[in-house]
């Protein structure tokens, strides 16, 4: 073979860029390993600790700028496990108030690679959480004397007052599917859970901080590695102020005592929630430190379910606080006017269907049809609309023109409150019924009952509040939100968009009327608050659970609208003997600071009597 | 019969035993090394299979068992499948990133089993098989056609594209090396001048950019005077034999150099660095092509070519990063490993540096480094594996893995100019090329002299795919060169 000895030539610069590369790298090499005494001094010192800083977590506020959940220090005693030497255990058990059995237990279970699985002996193990501030202090004293082991400070929850436990959630103990799915979070570490603890994670946590100390071949802590240059401080998390009142918070968990059942407030012009009541309720503060987990599981197991929020999460029957949402429709889909009247004998009567309802003037038009919650008045409407087939062609198309207006007011699916675990009611389709009872073999008849808010249709409380609140603003909402402002930053848009439901406005102020009607000589005249004007709606649900469940809501003042309220008591009876003072005592709470004379009597009534309950449910 | 028998026996008599020696030494010392990286007071044994250093003393048996049967292979074989090895490579590095389970972002490992596989480290000796039998065609010339240089850059970019799709960046930055092999089969050298000067300009502009000098940035200051000294370098080169060019360009620099520092130095003039020295490289530039054009040579256009293309390209360069945001900027950086990424471990590089520099001239002692062992140092077992070498056997034992390598690459080269065949001569080049690269940028990045860039220091480095893949290549280097002999006939 012909040899190119012109390009062979061309084997010396490669040769040559190599060799200077080596050149270049054993100079380097000179300078940092025997020319550069910095790397000397490392040596010397030859380990560094790394520890990190916790950030302090964001403070909340109500909306009056009352502190409600702050921070308190807590001490971890960390050892890392290579640098702990022989040392006193009897001195180191006193400081601690254990006994040596159990110090030996707990290194056996640090150890024990099922119990922790990130063990190794030269990061930071926990031996014991939260430390008294004593025992801290005791031990902090001799603990020069026990190389190897530190004290790691973090952060607890401490509670102003022992409300809101549902809203503001509290903080545990990092899982390991935590640690996994995001990088924030090591063992030992804290993070929301439940409430606003929960949602506001990001915002609340901060950023974690580190500091770098030199160790000496003993373990001792020499210093700080290069003056803290390469320290990072920690952010604290951003502050929350809620859009809760904690005091009307307060005083709404009162009247609830020894009831089942939930109050929503919801400021109509912001949508701002003002009180989020679930009842039975718990003291958050059991949440907090070494009981928490034991007091967990308590909850946990509790017959009454304290730990489920039912102001949102619970799906009620809306029973006649349904009826406004019909009243609505109707009027917007032509059905009726607000001329047109139904006649009511005692009830609905259609084909061998009665619908029971109680004695009033007949026949009567819409307005004084919600004054009386008549039943018949909303069964007349319900048919004329699903089984107008001129219309709509088939009752499916007329469901589903009837269930599409009342998405767009909120029900049926989860309203979005920036809390964790909301659930969606239940407004069914036509597709429900056409799988239960075939295709073409329903009609206005065969599901009447969804007219007056029973049957299929389920409600958050949160789902009626925010109906009341429509109402008040006469056509709009906002999504019910329960923090207000963030620290340095604005609030998701979601919450500050209004929202518009398919309704003409026009008929919200029919709808307005109908229930101020209903307060002033209607079948909620205990929420008649002297000195304001008030509109309601009562309900009274019929449910497989016992006594029918008591419900109200209502908004006040008619004409320039502050407040609207949801209260719903578990088998409660008729709707005017718990749902209406409830709700109406808030109102009148929170517009006035103060309960009239006249209206203490209600007070009373509500905060010396409890609703005995029906057989306590089957968990799910 | 006897003859392939004949042809066995031979091959181990004609073996280049230098090589392997020093591939056995790598391995073991790697291997050590490994042991020493991950060595844990608690649980100690070199040869439990749940170290990393147990498992790699397997990988290293299984290797020798490849390396012994890729010499019994006939070498016309390598030769007749090179394509077929390469496009069923391909195939298989295409349809890796589809199968392959997201490890830390990246898809290229193919988990077969107990098993994972790195088909990017397999690609190299099919790519290298490729290149050499598209230069061994019939009286193919690298310079004789575009079409040539299309084929060749086509087999090299092919690998790179299919292993960025992986999201393996620096393996797949390791096919550019095989531009060595173009420079030495003919390929002009000012083209591998330029990717390496422009390669140089671009990290060198972006990373110093803290602090200034004659009021520029220190860097863009730095690339200024290696484009003075690259004229005055190529004036000697291309000025055939009339050194005075380059007497006047040097001596006009060093009269503007200290006619700056000596104003900035004794004077409150603040001089506009950037102007001065545009003007100065400005005022050679006309110099050269006066020279050029009176001297009637050509080649003197180039210094001139060189200079303006570097400094157009440096300004570019600094434009379009300056109108970038600062998190695109950011990114970038961390991309070429200038910024440290801060969701990493954190200050990486500085770590290892303090890990080697406390080593010392003799170490601290087989198993006694504290920095490697208490996980400062990430990837200390794979990409940092020179960092404990560092550490434990201090600048001697740094500097010898150094001549390890170096040894290595040097006879690799002299093994592929005794090559009879062009297949052969490729073959090797290509496998010194790749060395090289894994050489420079693994110990580069360590010591912190080049970016971060994850690539394995070959057969140190603990992992399966990786220890093959250069055995591989090595071996059937062996194979070929063992069989040179019988080939002088054609």
């Amino acid at each position: 073979m012909r040899k190119d000895y012109n390009l062979e030539k061309r084997k010396y610069v490669i040769c040559g860029f190599i060799i200077l590369i080596a050149l270049i790298y054993g100079v380097r090499l000179f300078n940092l390993q025997i020319a550069d005494a910095k790397y000397k001094r490392s040596a010397d010192s030859n380990a560094f600790l790394r520890k990190t800083i916790y950030p302090s977590r964001g403070l909340i506020y109500d909306r009056n700028g009352e502190l409600v959940v702050f921070n308190q220090p807590a001490y971890d005693v960390m050892l890392i496990p290579r640098d702990v030497q022989e040392f006193d255990t009897v001195s180191f058990c006193n400081a601690l108030n254990m006994t040596r059995e159990e110090l030996l237990k707990r290194l056996a279970d640090m150890k024990d690679p099922r119990l922790n699985p990130g063990y190794s002996s030269y990061t930071p193990q926990r031996l014991v959480s939260h430390l008294s501030a004593q025992d801290y202090g005791r031990l902090q004293e001799k603990l020069y004397r026990f190389p190897g082991f530190f004290i790691q400070k973090r952060i607890l929850r401490q509670y102003a007052g022992t409300s809101g436990a549902n809203v503001l959630g509290n903080i545990r103990e990092a899982s390991q599917a935590d640690i996994q799915a995001d990088d924030y979070y090591a063992p030992g570490d804290y993070t929301g859970d439940l409430g606003i603890e929960k949602s506001y994670e990001k915002e609340l946590r901060g950023i974690k901080g580190v500091e770098i100390l030199i160790r000496d071949a003993h373990g001792r802590i020499q210093g700080r590695y290069e003056d803290g240059a390469h320290d990072i401080a920690p952010i604290s998390g951003r502050d929350l102020t809620l859009s809760i009142d904690i005091k009307l918070q307060e005083y709404a968990e009162s009247l609830m005592v020894g009831k089942r059942g939930a109050v929503v407030a919801i400021e109509p012009s912001t949508g701002e929630v003002l009180c989020l009541v679930s009842s039975p309720n718990y003291d958050p503060n059991l949440l907090v430190g070494r009981k928490r987990g034991e007091n967990y599981r308590k909850l946990v197991n509790a017959p009454d379910w304290p730990l489920f929020d039912r102001a949102i999460m619970a799906g009620y029957p809306p029973g006649s606080t349904f009826k406004p949402t019909q009243g609505l429709i109707f009027l917007e889909e032509g059905i009726i006017t607000d001329k047109t009247m139904y006649p009511c004998s005692r009830g609905y009567i259609s084909g061998g269907l009665r619908v029971r309802c109680h004695p009033h003037g007949s026949p009567l038009p819409l307005l004084p049809a919600l004054q009386t919650s008549c039943n018949a008045y909303f069964c007349y409407g319900f048919k004329a609309m699903i089984d107008k087939r001129s219309k709509y062609g088939n009752p499916s198309n007329a469901f589903e023109v009837w269930k599409n207006h009342l998405v767009s007011m909120g029900y049926g699916y989860k309203l979005g409150i920036d809390l964790p675990g909301e659930r969606r009611g239940f407004i069914p389709n036509s597709a429900f019924y056409d799988k239960n009872y075939g295709a073409t073999h329903w009609s206005a008849n065969t599901i009447i009952s969804v007219a007056i808010g029973q049957g299929e249709v389920l409600a958050t409380p949160l789902q009626i509040a925010n109906l009341c609140a429509t109402i008040a603003n006469r056509g709009y909402f906002y999504t019910p939100h329960v923090v207000k402002e963030i620290q340095d930053t604005v609030i998701s848009e979601e919450y500050t968009q209004k929202r518009i439901p398919t309704i003409n406005p026009e008929y919200f102020a029919d709808v307005a009327q109908g229930m101020r009607m209903a307060v002033i000589g209607g079948t909620c005249g205990k929420a008649n608050i002297p000195g304001i004007e008030v509109a309601g709606k009562t309900g009274t649900a019929q449910n497989p659970h016992g006594e029918d469940h008591s419900a109200f809501m209502g908004f006040a003042p008619f004409d320039n609208p502050k407040i609207a309220v949801c209260a719903y008591i578990e088998n409660g009876g008729w709707g005017a003997t718990y749902g209406v003072p409830t709700g109406a005592l808030v109102m009148e709470k929170y517009l006035t600071g103060t309960i009239h004379p006249s209206r203490k009597y209600l007070e009373q009534f509500l905060l010396s009597s409890s609703v005995y309950y029906a057989p306590p449910k089957q968990k799910k | 019969m006897s003859q392939l028998r004949n042809g066995q026996t031979s091959i181990f008599s004609q073996i280049d035993w230098v090589t392997i020696i020093l591939y056995l030494i790598m391995v073991v010392c790697g291997a050590v090394s490994i042991y020493a990286a991950c060595y844990d007071f608690d649980h100690a044994n070199l040869f439990s299979f749940d170290e990393f250093s147990g498992k790699q003393m397997r990988w290293i048996a299984l290797s020798l068992v490849i390396g012994l049967t890729l010499l019994l292979v006939e070498t016309r074989i390598y030769e007749t499948y090179a394509y077929v090895i390469y496009g069923a490579m391909m195939v298989l590095l295409f349809i890796t990133p589809f199968v392959a389970p997201d490890i830390k972002g990246s898809h290229s490992w193919l988990v077969i089993g107990p098993m994972s596989l790195q088909p990017a480290e397999l690609a190299k000796f099919a790519t290298a098989l490729a290149m050499a039998r598209l230069f061994s065609g019939y009286n193919f010339q690298l310079n004789a056609k575009a079409g040539n240089y299309a084929k060749a850059l086509a087999l090299i970019f092919m690998p790179i594209v299919l292993i960025l799709l992986q999201n393996e960046t620096g393996s797949a930055l390791v096919y550019m090396s095989l531009f060595f092999v173009l420079y030495r089969e003919g390929m002009s050298g000012l083209v591998l001048f330029a990717a390496l000067f422009s390669v140089v300009i671009f990290v060198v502009a972006i990373k110093f950019t803290e602090s200034q000098i004659l009021g520029l940035e220190s860097g863009q200051f730095w690339i200024l005077v290696l484009v003075m000294v690259i004229t005055v370098g190529m004036s000697v080169i291309y000025g055939k034999r009339n050194i005075e060019i380059a007497r006047n360009l040097l001596l006009w620099y060093l009269l503007c150099g200290l006619s700056m520092w000596g104003l900035s130095a004794f004077t409150e003039i603040i001089i506009p660095g950037r102007a001065a020295m545009l003007f100065a490289i400005g005022v050679a530039c006309v110099y050269l092509g006066f020279e050029s054009a009176r001297m009637r040579l050509r080649k003197l256009l180039i210094p001139i070519a060189t200079a303006v293309l570097a400094v157009g390209f440096l300004f570019t360069v600094e434009a379009a990063f300056g109108k970038l945001m600062p998190h695109q900027q950011l990114r970038i950086k961390v991309v070429l490993g200038i910024e440290e990424d801060l969701r990493g471990a954190g200050y990486n590089v500085n770590q290892s540096k303090i890990a080697i520099g406390s080593g010392g001239l003799l170490g601290k002692g087989f198993l006694e480094g504290t920095q490697t062992k208490l996980k400062y140092v990430p990837e200390q077992h794979t990409d940092f594996i020179f960092c404990t070498i560092g550490e434990e056997e201090g600048f001697w034992g740094a500097v010898g893995v150094e001549l390890l390598f170096l040894a290595m690459i040097l006879r690799i080269i002299q093994i592929a100019e005794r090559q009879h065949t062009t297949f052969g001569r490729v073959y090797a080049y290509c496998v010194a090329s790749y060395l090289i690269f894994h050489f420079c940028i693994n110990i580069g990045m360590v010591i912190g002299l080049c970016p971060v860039i994850g690539i394995p220091l070959p057969f140190f480095s603990y992992g399966g795919s990786s220890l093959w893949g250069f055995t591989i290549l090595l071996f059937i280097l062996l194979r070929i060169d063992a069989s040179r002999k019988s080939v002088l006939a054609y």
